[in-house]
This record gives C-alpha cells, sequence and structure tokens, in this order.
C-alpha cells in the first residue's frame, strides 16, 4: 500500500486520500471572457513530470497541496495550502443590469 | 496393439521431420515478411500518422483504400499496437447512452463484423452477448434508457430482469444475501470480443500492401507549421508532411503541447490482469458499474478482468495490489466459485480521460493538424470507425457528420456528450 504524507494526519493510506486537480487560478466568473472561463473549467496541462495538485485526506476533510511526479510516481513534498494562498478571495456580485424598479 | 505412425503411414506420405527439413533448407523461404522492412524516411509525406496504434494504422489504412492517399508514413516511437491497443479488454460494443455516441459505435460494430474477412486474417470476432448488470433502481432506470436510445438507433439492445439474467447467464451469483444483488440487466447481443494485436496487424498489413511506409522507433520531437503543411522533428531526421494526423493515446496532450495547444484530457492508468486458462465456462461478457468490474474469457480460456481506473492522474503503467484487492472483492460477489483461481498476467495502460467520457476527433487550433484523442477506456471499440472517419477527415479537410459532436471546441460551447453512465465502470 502507498503512504503518502498529509500535513496534518503524518503518512496514511493511499486509500485515504483524494486527488482533485491541479492547483490552478480561477479567473474572477464575472470579468473574463467564455473563452478564459472555458480554459479553466476544462483544459488541463497534464504535465508528464513534477504537478502541484489539491488532495484532499477524507477521513479529516483536510485539504492540502501535494507536490508530486507524474511520470515516477512519487510524492515530493506536501503542505497545507496556507504556504501558497494567504488571503481570502472574493468576488463581488455582478452589476445587476437593467433599469427596473 | 499400438501402431506407430511410422510404420503405419500411408504411402507417398513423407515423415513430417523429412518435409520441415526440406521446407528449411529451400533457397527461396515462401512465407512473405509480414510488413515490409522499415526503410529510411523520406523527406516528404502527404500525410503523416503519429502513433502506429490500431486508430493510426486504421486511418492510415482507409487513406490508402479509400481516398486514394497512400505517400504516407505512420511514425511510432516504439513498437507496433504496443500501447493501448494491445492493453485493452477487447470488448466491442455499441450500447451507449447518448443518441450521438450511439450512431458512432454501431458503425464500428458493422465495420468489425467484415474485417476479418477483409484483410483474410483471424481476428477471432467472437460475438458473445452482453451484459450490464444493475444492482439498483436507479441503475434500471439508467439500462432501460440506453435500451430505449438504442433501439431508436437501430441497436440491439433489450432491458432484462433478474430472472431471465439467471437463466441466460446460469453461472452468476444470484444470491440476494450480497452487498449488491443482482435486479437486471441490459442485454446487448451484438456484444463480442476480438484478439486486439490481429486487428491492429491487419490494418498494418493492408496499408504496407497499398504502399503506406510504417516507421516504428521513431519518435516525433517537435512539430511546426510549414508552408503547405507541418515539419516534424524525429529522432531518425526531420520530414514535411501535408497533413499530421495525431492518434497518441495515453501521450495525447504531451503531444498536442508540441504543437502548440491544450487538450481537456488528463492521463490516468487503467489496470487489467487475466488468470490462469480454463475449459470455456462463461459465453456472455459480464460488467458491473456498481462493482466495477468487467471479465470476459477469451478464446484460450483465460479470464479477462478489468475494473475502473486509478484515483489519479500518472504516465506510467505500473501496476499495483490495490487494484487486484478491489477488483477480486468485486469479482468474487458475482462468481464465488472462482476463489481458488489464480492469476496469470496483469497490466497498465495509460488512458486519455476526457470530462464528458467521449472522443476527441477532427480538427484542431493547428491548421493541417488533425486530432484523434480522449479515448479513455473506450478506444478499442472505435478502431475500425475512427480509422475510417478521420481518414475522411483528413483527405477532404471536413469534419464528417458522424464526428462532428467529438470536435475540440465542443468545450468552448459547452456541448458536451455525456457518455459517463455508458462509457465505462466506476468512476
Amino acid at each position: 500500500m502507498k503512504l503518502i504524507n498529509c500535513p496534518l494526519n503524518g503518512p496514511r493510506n493511499a486509500q485515504e486520500f483524494v486527488c482533485a486537480g491541479e492547483v490552478k487560478l480561477m479567473p474572477d466568473p464575472n470579468a473574463c471572457s467564455d473563452t478564459e472561463w472555458t480554459d479553466y473549467v476544462f483544459m488541463e496541462n497534464n504535465t508528464a513530470g513534477v504537478v502541484r495538485e489539491w488532495w484532499c485526506h477524507v477521513p479529516t476533510a483536510f485539504w492540502f497541496i501535494a507536490e508530486r511526479d507524474t511520470v515516477t510516481d512519487t510524492f515530493i513534498r506536501t503542505y497545507p495550502a496556507s504556504e501558497v494562498f494567504g488571503a481570502r478571495v472574493d468576488f463581488a456580485a455582478p452589476a445587476a443590469k437593467g433599469g427596473g424598479a | 496393439m499400438v501402431h506407430y505412425w511410422y510404420n503405419n503411414k500411408p504411402a507417398g506420405v513423407e515423415p513430417v521431420a523429412l518435409g520441415l527439413l526440406k521446407f528449411g533448407l529451400r533457397r527461396t523461404y515462401p512465407a512473405k515478411r509480414h510488413f515490409p522492412k522499415a526503410k529510411e524516411l523520406k523527406r516528404t509525406y502527404d500525410v503523416a500518422i503519429i502513433g502506429g496504434g490500431g486508430h493510426g494504422l486504421a486511418a492510415a489504412y482507409y487513406l490508402a483504400r479509400d481516398w486514394g492517399v497512400t505517400n504516407v508514413a505512420v511514425l511510432d516511437k516504439g513498437y507496433l499496437a504496443g500501447g493501448n491497443t494491445a492493453r485493452n479488454t477487447t470488448i466491442v460494443r455499441s450500447n451507449y447512452l447518448t443518441p450521438e455516441g450511439v450512431r458512432f459505435y454501431d458503425e464500428s460494430v458493422r465495420l468489425f463484423r467484415d474485417l476479418a474477412e477483409e484483410f483474410d486474417y483471424n481476428l477471432m470476432y467472437s460475438e458473445r452477448g452482453h451484459f450490464t448488470l444493475a444492482h439498483t433502481d436507479a441503475a434500471l432506470r439508467t439500462m432501460r434508457w440506453r435500451a430505449e436510445v438504442n433501439k431508436h438507433m437501430g441497436v440491439n439492445s433489450e432491458l432484462v430482469l433478474r430472472d431471465d439474467v439467471a437463466r441466460m447467464v446460469p453461472q452468476l451469483n444470484m444470491s440476494e444475501d450480497v452487498r449488491y444483488p443482482i435486479l437486471g440487466a441490459l442485454y446487448h447481443p451484438p456484444g463480442a470480443i476480438a484478439r486486439h494485436d490481429a486487428v491492429a496487424w491487419g490494418y498494418a498489413r493492408g496499408a504496407a500492401d497499398r504502399g503506406v511506409e510504417i516507421h516504428q522507433l521513431t519518435e516525433v520531437t517537435a512539430i511546426r507549421p510549414s508552408p503547405g503543411g507541418i515539419e516534424l522533428t524525429t529522432n531518425r531526421g526531420t520530414i514535411h508532411a501535408g497533413k499530421v494526423l495525431q492518434a497518441t493515446a495515453g501521450m495525447s496532450s504531451v503531444v498536442a503541447k508540441m504543437a502548440g495547444f491544450r487538450l481537456p484530457i488528463r492521463t490516468i492508468p487503467l489496470q487489467a490482469c487475466v488468470s490462469l486458462p480454463m475449459k470455456p465456462f462463461l459465453d456472455a461478457i459480464i460488467v458491473s458499474g456498481s462493482l466495477h468490474v468487467y471479465i470476459s474469457q477469451s478464446a484460450r480460456g483465460e479470464l479477462v478482468m478489468g475494473g475502473s481506473t486509478d484515483p489519479y492522474q500518472l504516465y506510467s503503467t505500473r501496476s499495483t495490489l490495490d487494484f487486484k484487492e478491489g477488483l477480486m472483492m468485486h469479482m468474487l460477489e458475482l462468481f464465488p466459485f472462482l476463489s481458488e483461481v489464480r492469476l496469470l498476467r496483469q497490466w497498465a495502460g495509460m488512458a486519455d480521460m476526457t470530462p464528458d467520457f467521449s472522443p476527441i476527433m477532427g480538427l484542431t487550433p493547428v491548421e493541417n493538424y488533425y486530432i484523434d484523442a480522449g479515448w479513455g477506456t473506450y478506444g478499442f471499440k472505435a478502431t475500425p470507425v475512427s480509422g475510417k472517419r478521420m481518414a475522411e477527415t483528413v483527405a477532404t479537410g471536413k469534419v464528417p457528420d458522424i464526428l462532428a459532436p467529438f470536435r475540440l471546441d465542443r468545450f468552448s460551447t459547452f456541448d458536451l456528450v455525456g457518455e459517463k453512465g455508458a462509457a465505462s465502470v466506476g468512476h
């Protein structure tokens, strides 16, 4: 059984984790073009090599970031998301259109 | 009294050993080479196909046969059909969920039926009947839905209930005292298995006979647009092709990146295994989405088994114990009497997983560069139709109606072709 080092719980069985894909920055849905949005939703780098991904330790619902080599199937480093994301991101609601009262 | 062959032979027949010796010493060896010997790469081709698997070879074959395009090079970084063509579990069926998918895979089934005769090559194409088991009311509803869509599109599928399943596949464990009792199944009589390597070899031989060049151990390392086509740099020199078709399952994103565009694909391993050979006991092909398992018995008696894809992305064909534990646990629920059977071989292939579980075929953002990718866990069954229709696309520059729903830019217009419920198991 493969072990993955959870930043919160230490080494745990791989079956306790799920991978949620590449860490990528979300464009502002109110400001970006349709192309930017579909690119964010569907397109993948699908890198053969070192990638940075979101992982979750399911029993404790702890989300973290893992750097992993997709060719050698090895984990290089796992760390809490707070190392990358320091501030909360809020998107303003789109401005109401039209002049209805 | 025992009569030995040598003192009991009919007059005029040589002993076997002498015949073999004569055959071996003959100056002109009567057997024809299967494929011509590799030549040097030419400087220019009308069409270059990256990827010498089933799809690439089929496209080359139909380009030569149907469109008279024979100045074609098939380039493969490894050996013929060494990728997913020889790593799938060989099931051919057309009982999909969307009308677009059913129409497409039905054309493939029709082509498959004539292929062995066309190639003069035994593909061991064997129609077994395909049962997709339903273990919940929700699954039964989906099976009914699929059966209705199939029938509407002229494909032979039927919802069968518990008693019929028990009668048609008496080997199945019909106990209700299990985690997932069998409530019914989607029965698809045309469901078949075939000898997958032979499909690729048949296409390769048919293409080579018509003048197509097949270059193994030829890896494309750079792709550049050039006037009137595309320039490909390979480890054996640079070539210019009027048009290029990419058919490199598993490595699609890596090759597309060289050409300059991204794909909505994740590369995830799919593992499979076979048991030791046994006397034939299982005629039908059995699939269970809830139990993440599919199983059939090959002509030589091995049980061919597969499950769901691996839990994360990987460019590797390694096997894991987790996969086999999960698969066997579920398979033994369906066939408890197989508990003493041993595994013979195991392997994995790298699958191109798309968000909607449908392939990506047709034009790309790069002019004169065509793509056949996103074949997930369902590529083998589409080998003939994708080859035939991609050949048409490359030859005419126009995407035929049957491929239009699978275009790459369906993702930018949100016209996805959702086949998750019918394409494979357990995702």
